[in-house]
């Protein structure tokens, strides 16, 4: 699901430095003291719900949004007074913004217009970046008559032949039907390998933040919520609320009897069972606190199935069956628990869907498991 | 069909609406002083003395120094008031912007009045530049209509592009935002042309001893030997506003297809 | 922390920006009408003021017979013109909104705002014209044999005022009526019907209170300026037909009586924006909502 990271020579050194930035609006605030590196050439993604603040922070990265407070600095240069003409980053906007009244040409050379370079080493340019986005030979086209995928490769040649050191996307995909943004996603991500141009993209899709990015910023509230690689993010959320917020996360209630190296824990459902401190990533704390697994770290054992060598196995009652062709998704609920919990297994032949209602039993893992000791909600 | 006595209501409506437009060429080609049926037959004649009427070729120079005028000044203003209002959110917006629109509303005899006195207290002489004053008051209304039409039509995100792509707020303006309002300009400076070209009221309470054209058609009115040149005049006006209005249209109409909006409607 | 000054702030520009315009509008409109409200309540001198305050004027204004007939004659006609107008053009408006094909309706609304912006001078000399002693509808009439002799009941009265301004307000009438109800969702008349109700009461109690706010704003475009007019009442209006205006250009041109003619512009605006905030507050239920 991720890439391989970039050169660790690359990643070392912050191109971005956010510290304690703010951004409000009369009371409002709409970012609230955010500090972050972004590094060289990776592919960070902003991810969050709307009005998170995700847009906010790029446009003030970008220079349309002056910070209210704190310092950003790109390349190790303060941006404070540098206005958004003068700093080494280039947008893909959502809309696409292609001047409606110039060729693809003239789009994509829109910024070489204070070039001193020579005319013909501007058409040179110019014909690079339409290749390079695959769109060899629409120069003289007129920009209106582009369909959305089409824009949406102008508007990419038009940022990126000016070279920035970060290119900033926002929500560019949004407005593509579900082929044209599937195939778009691996084009950027390959884009981003080949140019090495750190990429910063504000998305609400966590899939496509999942798929393209090398490190995600999950953002709620104007604030980051966790900043980690997307496998952490999906196996070790630090909050239920980032856990519900990518994927599919299972609760089930737990107390926490005692913490250290190895946490005990009594879980309901499940029994009392041991796990590696690392499964805790907030602060691990006894009382009472919830355990979430992702709905493919259970297994449905069927008839004849051995016991698993390692976890173990809990009962339950298959409550409602959703049939997705390669998948199946089982409410199921557990002996012990009031909720069902939600189990995703890939149909294979001679494994029928299970019937509603049926008895079953659940293998499972410690390993598989997180812990939350955060405050009910 | 349905709708069939719509139609015909709005055919007749039509006809109530050129009724008095489309017998301006019939008596302006009729060789009687008369205006009244049977017609008498074919001449050119009122033409002709149009071309010899010196004090009408006067007003009709003081009319066209106040249209350009005008139309420059009220579209300088509109272009203004239709970037502030589509762009920025500012206190006392809406309370200006009814303030400058309130020509729309207010009778023009108010405005003209009004004028006029302080203009007399203030001691100043009437003449074509008072007119200028009043007519752009009036024709500005219009032209921020057109303007905001044109200006609405302008995704933000185009000119946030070019400012991203290195270009300053200035030649911003100069390399996207024209071009794209471009047409709705032009529209409006041929409707403020349009507007002062054809006001009365306040040209006859302010142009003093400088009579533009409807001054001096006006007082015509009162010579009943005169009306026949009248009409030909009429005729001559209306295939002129007609020529402009069309062209008007045909910009405003470009310019919202080019900047890929859709077509909501006319002038007002 | 830093602190941008407010010329350079979001607000700031955008003031900044309108101020050329609003600068404009203050100084030839706002400051003068000012200046007619203070001279309203001075002493008059031939072709000057004379800096002294009296309530002279107004008392003048309310107990001259002329004064409150010709103001009460420009309310009537402009009333009767606004409605006149107003019912007339709703059909065209509905026509043109609910009929017209979609790509047609640009030309509609081109055809009937044209005859607006053609000389007004000339179009209101044309019903003069038409509707003379001597003009097109009576020599027509004679001529086919219809009457014997011209009638005279259609010029110089409230009737040719009516007609000739219904005339010039039409696409003024009809513009926001035809917006009120291009905004109108088309599914809501099909639930209308959907709910049991026929077309016809559809249209009363679906597409008619929608289409109010338009109506009112047509009302207010009309009566107002109409009630002002001057040019019409002078040509076609004959001593019956004369209104408010009429006495004012009188008062300042021809007098010289700039306190009394203040005076009676500023009542005039008075009793006009009156009927106009009157009529509004009866029919504030259509006007809220949903901008």
């Amino acid at each position: 699901m991720t890439s391989s990271p970039a050169p660790a020579a690359r990643l070392a050194r912050p191109l971005i430095e956010l510290r304690e930035v703010e951004k409000y609006y009369g009371d409002y605030y709409a970012l609230r003291k955010i500090t972050t590196d972004i590094r060289e050439g990776e592919f960070f993604s902003l991810l969050g719900p709307s009005g998170c603040g995700k847009t906010t922070l790029l446009r003030c990265i970008a220079g349309f949004e002056e910070i209210s407070g704190g310092h950003l600095s790109i390349d190790g240069k303060d941006m404070e007074d540098v206005p958004a003409n003068k700093r080494p980053t280039n947008m893909v906007f959502q809309s696409y913004a292609i001047f409606p009244h110039l060729t693809v040409e003239e789009n994509v050379g829109f910024g070489l217009r204070r070039d001193p370079s020579s005319k013909e080493d501007k058409a040179r340019r110019v014909a690079e970046a339409l290749e390079m986005v695959g769109l060899k030979g629409f120069g003289k086209r007129a920009a209106h008559a582009l369909s959305g995928g089409q824009r949406q490769r102008v508007a990419l040649a038009r940022a990126l032949i000016l070279k920035p050191r970060v290119l900033l996307l926002d929500e560019p995909l949004s407005a593509l039907d579900k082929k044209m943004r599937e195939q778009m996603q691996s084009e950027l991500r390959k884009l981003q390998r080949q140019v090495g141009i750190t990429f910063i993209l504000v998305t609400h899709d966590q899939e496509e933040a999942l798929i393209m990015s090398d490190r995600i910023a999950v953002m709620f509230e104007g604030e980051i919520a966790q900043l980690d690689s997307p496998e952490r993010l999906y196996r070790r959320p630090i909050s239920r609320k980032v856990a519900e917020f990518i994927g599919i996360m299972n609760f089930l209630p737990a107390r926490v009897l005692s913490t250290g190296p190895q946490i005990a824990l009594d879980v309901a459902g499940l029994g009392q069972i041991a796990i590696d401190a690392e499964q805790c990533p907030g602060t691990p704390r006894t009382g009472d606190a919830s355990v979430g697994f992702r709905p493919e770290t259970m297994t449905v054992l069927y008839e004849g199935d051995p016991e698993p060598s390692r976890g173990k196995v809990a009962q339950g009652t298959v409550e409602e069956v959703v049939y997705f062709g390669d998948m199946s998704y089982y409410e199921v609920r557990l002996e012990g628990v009031e909720k069902p919990v939600q189990i995703s297994m890939r149909n294979v032949v001679g494994r029928p869907v299970l019937l509603r209602g049926s008895r079953t039993r659940i293998a499972w893992e410690a390993g598989a498991l997180v812990l939350f000791c955060e405050p009910k909600a | 069909m349905r709708g069939r006595g719509f139609q015909i209501y709005a055919i007749c409506y039509l006809i109530f609406l050129y009724a008095p437009i489309a017998l301006l060429p019939i008596f302006a080609f009729n060789n009687s002083t008369v205006i009244s049926f049977p017609l008498s037959g074919f001449t050119t004649q009122w033409f002709s003395q149009l071309w010899t009427d010196t004090s009408l070729l006067l007003a009709v120079k003081h009319s066209l120094i106040v249209a350009v005028s005008v139309s420059i000044l009220a579209t300088c203003f509109g272009v203004f008031a239709a970037r502030a209002t589509t762009r920025y959110a500012f206190p006392m917006k809406q309370g200006l912007m009814g303030m400058i629109m309130l020509p729309l509303v207010l009778p023009d005899i108010i405005i003209a009045v009004s004028l006029l006195v302080v203009l007399m207290q203030m001691g100043a002489s009437l003449s074509i530049l008072t007119v200028i004053l009043g007519h752009t008051l009036i024709a500005t209304p219009f032209t921020i209509a057109i303007l905001n039409s044109a200006f609405q039509s302008l995704d933000k995100s185009l000119e946030e592009a070019a400012i991203d792509l290195g270009e300053t707020p200035a030649s911003t303006f100069r390399l996207i935002i024209l071009p794209l309002v471009m047409p709705g300009i032009i529209s409006s400076l041929l409707i403020a042309f349009s507007i002062s070209l054809d006001e009365y009221i306040i040209a006859a309470f302010l142009s003093g001893t400088e009579a533009t054209l409807p001054v001096y058609i006006f007082a015509q009115f009162r010579f009943p030997n005169k009306v026949p040149v009248i009409m030909a005049l009429g005729t001559i006006l209306v295939c002129l506003s007609i020529t402009l209005l069309t062209i008007a249209e045909y910009f405003r109409r470009r310019g919202i297809a080019k900047a890929g909006g859709k077509d909501t409607g006319g002038f007002l | 922390m830093k602190r941008r000054s407010f010329l350079r702030s979001e607000a700031g520009h955008g003031l900044l920006m309108l101020s050329p315009t609003a600068l404009y509008a203050t100084i030839v409109m706002a400051a003068p009408l000012v200046a007619v409200f203070v001279f309203s309540f001075m002493t008059p001198g031939y072709l000057k003021v004379v800096w002294t305050f009296t309530l002279n004027n107004y008392a003048k204004v309310f107990s001259s017979p002329i004064y409150t007939a010709l103001l009460g004659r420009s309310l009537l006609t402009s009333g009767v013109v606004t409605a006149v107008t107003v019912l007339t053009a709703f059909p065209i408006a509905y026509f043109i909104s609910f009929y017209v094909s979609p790509a047609r309706k640009s030309l509609w609304l081109f055809l009937i705002t044209i005859p607006f912006w053609t000389s007004y001078l000339i179009r209101v000399f044309l019903w003069k014209v038409i509707l003379g002693y001597n003009g097109v509808i009576n020599s027509a009439f004679l001529g086919l044999g219809i009457i014997h002799e011209p009638m005279t009941f259609l010029l110089y009265n409230m009737n040719s005022v009516v007609i000739t301004l219904a005339h010039s307000y039409a696409p003024f009438a009809i513009l926001p009526i035809f917006v009120a109800l291009e905004k109108i969702d088309r599914s809501l008349l099909e639930a209308g019907q959907d709910l049991g109700e026929s077309r016809f009461m559809t249209f009363i109690r679906v597409t008619l209170p929608l289409a109010m706010s338009g109506v009112v704003a047509s009302v207010l475009i009309v009566f107002i300026p109409t009630a002002g007019d001057y040019v019409t009442p002078t040509l076609v209006g004959g001593a019956n037909g004369q209104m408010i205006a009429n006495v004012i250009q009188l008062q300042y041109f021809k007098l010289g009586d700039y306190p009394m003619g203040s005076a009676v512009s500023i009542t005039a605006m008075a009793v006009v924006t009156a009927v106009a905030l009157i009529f509004v507050f009866l029919n504030r239920r259509f006007l809220r909502g949903p901008k």
